[in-house]
């Protein structure tokens, strides 16, 4: 076998495991929802979800599961989704799987927008995730250019970012301490990210999102695939670099701030997402399609734990920032044996 | 570096402690209520018999005072801090050892029924100093050694999951942990004169270990082989600077909550003016420490009137600027 035939076999064979993979995290994520419709206080058998969800009146279960139920569910796919494609997007560009949103400071700044609106200017809905969006967005563009534009490196962008990230959640912590009492559980999920409460008229621009920056993302993902070799390899190679990241950075950053809007910023999923797809598919970097299912089985998951296993109800973000955490340590130090990307 | 003379550290020091007692005035004349000098005179010097203008004086008192002491402990630590570790983003905030202060204090509070401030202070110690070694030795795994970005990530990673923890614990128990809520944003507004003075010990100590290693710590710099040969034992160097920088930050943080970057700032600023040598560096960045401390807890009372901003979210302010400057500033290659 010559090589050039071995390396299309094997190319085959990635693209096989990684199908296939993909198609056993999409049944996991049903499975997870439909698990999330029928568990709760009370359990209902499927068929009363079913009917319900068609939209018959079956005695409680169309409350529960039309009204508290199914926004959680699907606030929590579209939100793990998001996250997921975001922070996978984020770590193969700046080619640093600790370089996610959550870690430099941008999920700040559409939480600190969000926190702002609802609690000072006592705004909700799509008022809310607009400001969280632009705010985002904002704090990107600031960080990105503190960090010097189309050649920035990433530690330079990392530092930055911790900084402003730091800024941030000062901002947070003053407006929850200034909060009166009845508001902190709503802001709790500021801190940590919650799915309590949503409704499902928040979805719709989530939803939105999701298909269109998560599509520019897969759209952008063969060129994003040649930042692994390097920013001059990828130039080199024929990707318009500069215009390429600025491209990601804005669908990333809307990503996440969007889902932030919805949800607060669940810890660590834009983090964990990626490598947990890159492990699952081998690869070295995982694409962005794995990245968004992982994400959504992730929290929906965590959702389903926080709210059965212990006595206590907690909120998702608490469940995935004790998954996260451990293994943001194991990577910080591999990362940091392997000499590392920075 | 004949530019650096004497006469001049000398006129910078005199400079800084002028700064240091016009902060300090300020922070016993503003606030939600403004006072006028006489009040001031009078509420410094009296012991009974207020008007009601002294009378506010007085109260500002313990804050001032406490703010003096914890602005000097917190930049110490972050100076020697910065020395030990050769870097110049060490700082009690960035290397998470707050964070690693607060999960200890939690904990304490939810399982162990801890209230008094000696045990506040004994927890916050011990979270402080693992963290403080954790972070550090995960940073310097690999190449290179801890170098900024390394070590500032480390210290950021260990925070966000040492936050989680922090707020695990602390979620089911919402209302009985209103106390920790406000610790958690750092302020030296509650500080009480008994506080300080169970503090006081160990920040004495803290600031005594310190001024020992100044002149190893300065050898240090040349790098460790330079070190050894101009006969420096640099592991027990390391180690007094690093105790004693735990010391200083752990003790501050116990009572004030955590405060970030005021140690980052302050040795910054300091170095700008008066050069690299740590034995100016040190006692110059504690009086800077304690005049940025004392303008941000005077402009949070000033800005959030009525009310006001506790100072370690308004240092947050001043001093994250900073990193991004230090880190805009420097070239890539050195991060």
């Amino acid at each position: 076998m010559t090589t050039a035939n071995r390396i299309i076999a094997q190319h085959r064979r990635q693209a096989a495991r990684r199908n296939a993979v993909c198609l056993a995290l999409a049944m996991a994520i049903i499975a997870l929802a439909a698990l999330m419709l029928v568990m709760g206080s009370v359990i209902y058998p499927l068929s009363d979800v079913i009917r319900a969800l068609r939209g018959e009146q079956v005695r409680g279960a169309a409350f529960a599961v039309m009204t508290l139920r199914l926004p959680r569910m699907l606030s929590g796919v579209l939100a793990g989704i998001a996250f997921g494609i975001s922070g996978s997007a984020f770590q193969s560009m700046l080619r640093n799987s600790l370089a996610s949103p959550d870690i430099i400071g941008v999920t700040g700044g559409a939480g600190a927008a969000a926190v702002f609106c609802m609690l000072i200017l006592r705004m909700s809905g799509a008022g809310v995730s607009a400001a969280a969006v632009t705010f985002g967005l904002i704090v990107a563009v600031i960080i990105y250019m503190l960090s010097g534009g189309g050649s920035f490196g990433g530690g330079r962008l990392i530092l930055i970012g911790i900084g402003i990230g730091a800024m941030l959640q000062a901002v947070i912590s003053y407006i929850l301490v200034r909060a009166s009492q009845y508001d902190v559980p709503v802001a709790m999920r500021w801190l940590s990210g919650s799915l309590n409460g949503t409704k499902l008229a928040e979805l719709p621009p989530l939803a939105a999102a999701v298909l269109l920056l998560g599509g520019a993302v897969l759209f952008l993902s063969p060129r994003v695939r040649m930042f692994a070799l390097g920013d001059d390899m990828a130039a080199a190679l024929g990707v318009n670099v500069k215009q390429t990241r600025l491209l990601l950075t804005v669908a990333a950053v809307g990503l996440s701030a969007f889902a932030t809007s919805v949800t607060g910023p669940i810890s660590f999923v834009a983090f964990l997402s990626g490598p947990i797809a890159a492990r699952l598919t081998g690869e070295g970097r995982a694409a962005a399609l794995p990245s968004a299912l992982v994400g959504a089985a992730l929290v929906l998951a965590a959702d389903l734990i926080g709210q059965l296993a212990f006595d206590t109800r907690f909120p998702v973000g608490a469940i995935t920032g004790i998954l996260g955490a451990p293994y943001l340590v194991f990577l910080l130090i591999r990362q940091n044996v392997k000499g590392g990307a920075i | 570096m004949s530019s650096w003379n004497h006469g001049r550290r000398c006129l910078v020091f005199i400079a800084c402690a002028g700064l240091l007692l016009i902060c300090a005035a300020l922070s016993l004349s503003l606030g939600s209520r403004q006072v006028t000098l006489a009040e001031i005179i009078g509420g410094v010097t009296k012991n009974a018999g207020f008007t009601m203008g002294e009378l506010v004086v007085h109260q500002r008192i313990p804050r001032t005072v406490f703010g003096l002491v914890a602005g000097c402990a917190l930049a110490m630590s972050g100076t020697l801090m910065q020395a030990v570790t050769r870097n110049p983003l060490a700082d009690p905030g960035i290397l998470g050892v707050n964070t690693g202060a607060a999960l200890a204090i939690v904990v304490g509070i939810a399982f162990f029924g801890i209230g008094s401030l000696v045990q506040y202070m004994a927890f916050a110690l011990l979270g402080a100093s693992v963290t403080a070694v954790f972070v550090y030795a995960v940073g310097s795994l690999g190449y290179g050694g801890a170098t900024p970005v390394k070590l500032a990530l480390a210290g950021t990673a260990t925070s966000a999951a040492l936050s989680s923890l922090v707020s695990l614990i602390l979620l089911p128990r919402s209302t009985s942990m209103d106390a920790f809520r406000f610790w958690q944003s750092g302020g030296i507004g509650g500080a009480t004169f008994g506080g300080i003075a169970s503090i006081a010990p160990l920040i004495v100590i803290g600031a005594a270990l310190g001024i020992c290693a100044v002149g190893s710590l300065n050898a240090l710099a040349l790098g460790d082989d330079a070190a050894a040969g101009l006969g420096v034992k640099t592991a027990r160097t390391r180690l007094l600077g690093a105790v004693a920088g735990v010391l200083l930050c752990g003790a501050t943080t116990a009572l004030a909550g955590p405060i970030g970057f005021i140690g980052l700032v302050a040795p910054h600023i300091v170095r700008l003016i008066a050069g690299p040598d740590l034995r100016y560096v040190l006692p110059l960045s504690a009086v800077a420490g304690a005049s940025v401390l004392l303008l941000a807890d005077t402009a949070g009372r000033v800005i959030g009137s009525p009310g006001e901003i506790e100072a370690g979210l308004v240092s947050a302010f001043v001093g994250a600027p900073i990193l991004v400057f230090i880190a805009v500033r420097s070239k890539v290659r050195a991060l």
